[in-house]
């Protein structure tokens, strides 16, 4: 069974017409060619999938294209051309965060929502806020320190 | 593609209450957090689905008439916890489901999905039987009103019947005016982890803050469902809030529980931490009720 389903991508209309239990994450990656949105443990534990849906955080594997209709939807490709996107993804590298950076458009999503209702963050709280997403290389610090970074820089974006 | 036979998609509840009517095998898609990954691990196949999340009616958290405070089903864990009226009533509820996953999961999950899985690890479950929440179960003869301590039958078994659908929890006014609580959830990671232990208590002080007025006490993984402590919680009536009531509702927490070894840990440590979370919890829901416990 298919149906058309609507939505908004990075503030743009689009339509698409599949299986309602089609998993937003393939949508973007295989139809829409959004492939800076991951795919690592497809069960909603790494984070690496994570988009903005109406500005929360979740995982595209665990969201059946069913539940996107009507939403906006903000993935990887969408955020970096803001102003708060740009700051975050200048920290991240200037902060040497990124090593082999498969978790990362997951992480800086993370730091988008994370900074998006708390702007200046303690480092207690930014380790809550990336809870969901895993990065086997780094061991987290230098990714904390660079969303602490973000902050301090983007004072006023968020 | 997941390996599924039909999928259909509720426009209404009229509408989910009829796919249930008709369709009683089928499963109910609600967040999708259990059930996509159930699918994708072939664990469920070959089902018939009825997806409910696009029912925005089921969604929110709201005061009725008479005090009581109605959740929606659908209502994410993250709204739940950052509702105005979840942090008035019953802010433990906030506290607790803001302890399962990750943010992610926490904007997908809902608290009706949460309860109608029927697993005793689930963090909302413990609170909401400490709180005496009672269900609204829907269907085509009529609603149903059932207590939630009567909800769960057995591991993953609940007393949803044929054609019914979960349409709201209510937390009565009695049982949360002048109640202060607290959840404790024991695992192994901070996050994106299965409770070892989970431990909800509330207590309702005397004027005085003397005294308890009530307690109540409520366990995850203690036992193949969550389960209530009402040895320890007949015993606490009218205690004095001293060192010998934490002894009465941790020891007394042992005669409800019967928890067993698994992979995570064993029945011993288990029984261990009943025990120690109870009189941790109890320490704390009367610090924040205003009392002082006293050697």
């Amino acid at each position: 069974m298919v149906r058309e389903i609507q939505f908004r991508l990075n503030g743009k209309d689009v339509s698409v017409i599949c299986d309602p239990l089609k998993r937003l994450l393939d949508v973007l990656r295989e139809d829409l060619g959004m492939v800076g949105t991951k795919e690592a443990c497809g069960e909603g534990e790494c984070g690496a999938c994570s988009v903005l849906r109406d500005g929360a955080i979740v995982t595209t594997c665990m969201i059946p294209m069913g539940a996107v209709q009507g939403c906006e939807i903000t993935t990887i490709e969408g955020l970096r051309e803001t102003e708060r996107g740009k700051c975050l993804i200048e920290a991240f590298a200037d902060g040497g965060a990124v090593q082999c950076g498969f978790c990362i458009p997951g992480m800086v999503i993370a730091a988008e929502s994370l900074l998006a209702s708390n702007p200046h963050p303690t480092n207690e709280q930014i380790r809550h806020g990336i809870s969901g997403n895993l990065c086997r290389c780094t061991g987290y610090d230098l990714i904390v320190d660079s969303i602490r970074l973000a902050s301090e820089r983007g004072n006023g974006l968020w | 593609m997941y390996d599924f036979k039909t999928l259909y998609e509720a426009s209404s509840v009229e509408d989910a209450l009829r796919l249930r009517k008709d369709h009683p095998k089928a499963l109910v898609l609600a967040g999708g957090s259990d059930i996509l990954i159930k699918l994708r691990g072939e664990e469920i196949s070959g089902c018939e689905l009825i997806s409910i999340y696009a029912l925005d009616e089921l969604r929110g958290v709201c005061l009725e008439e008479d005090g009581s405070l109605l959740i929606r089903p659908l209502t994410s864990f993250s709204d739940i916890t950052m509702h105005p009226l979840i942090k008035q009533c019953v802010p433990v509820l906030g506290e607790a489901v803001d302890q399962i996953g990750g943010p992610q999961i926490r904007n997908i999950g809902t608290i009706g999905g949460n309860i109608c899985n029927g697993v005793t690890s689930a963090d909302s479950a413990s609170t909401l039987k400490a709180y005496d929440a009672v269900l609204e179960l829907a269907s085509f003869e009529g609603i149903r009103i059932l207590p939630y301590a009567e909800f769960n039958l057995g591991p993953g078994k609940v007393d949803l019947r044929p054609g019914e659908l979960l349409t709201g929890i209510r937390i009565p006014r009695e049982s949360w005016e002048h109640t202060y609580g607290e959840y404790i959830k024991y695992a192994m990671r901070r996050a994106m982890d299965i409770a070892t232990l989970g431990c909800s208590v509330n207590v309702r002080l005397t004027a005085d803050k003397q005294r308890i007025d009530r307690l109540r006490i409520a366990f995850g993984v203690a036992a193949p469902t969550p389960v209530r402590g009402r040895t320890a919680e007949a015993a606490a009536i009218g205690h004095a809030l001293d060192a010998a009531l934490l002894d009465i509702v941790g020891e007394g927490s042992l005669a409800d529980v019967m928890p067993r070894t698994s992979w995570r840990a064993s029945k011993e440590f288990r029984l261990h931490l009943v025990q120690e979370l109870a009189r941790r919890a109890t320490i704390a829901a009367i610090g924040k009720a205003g009392g002082t416990i006293n050697d």
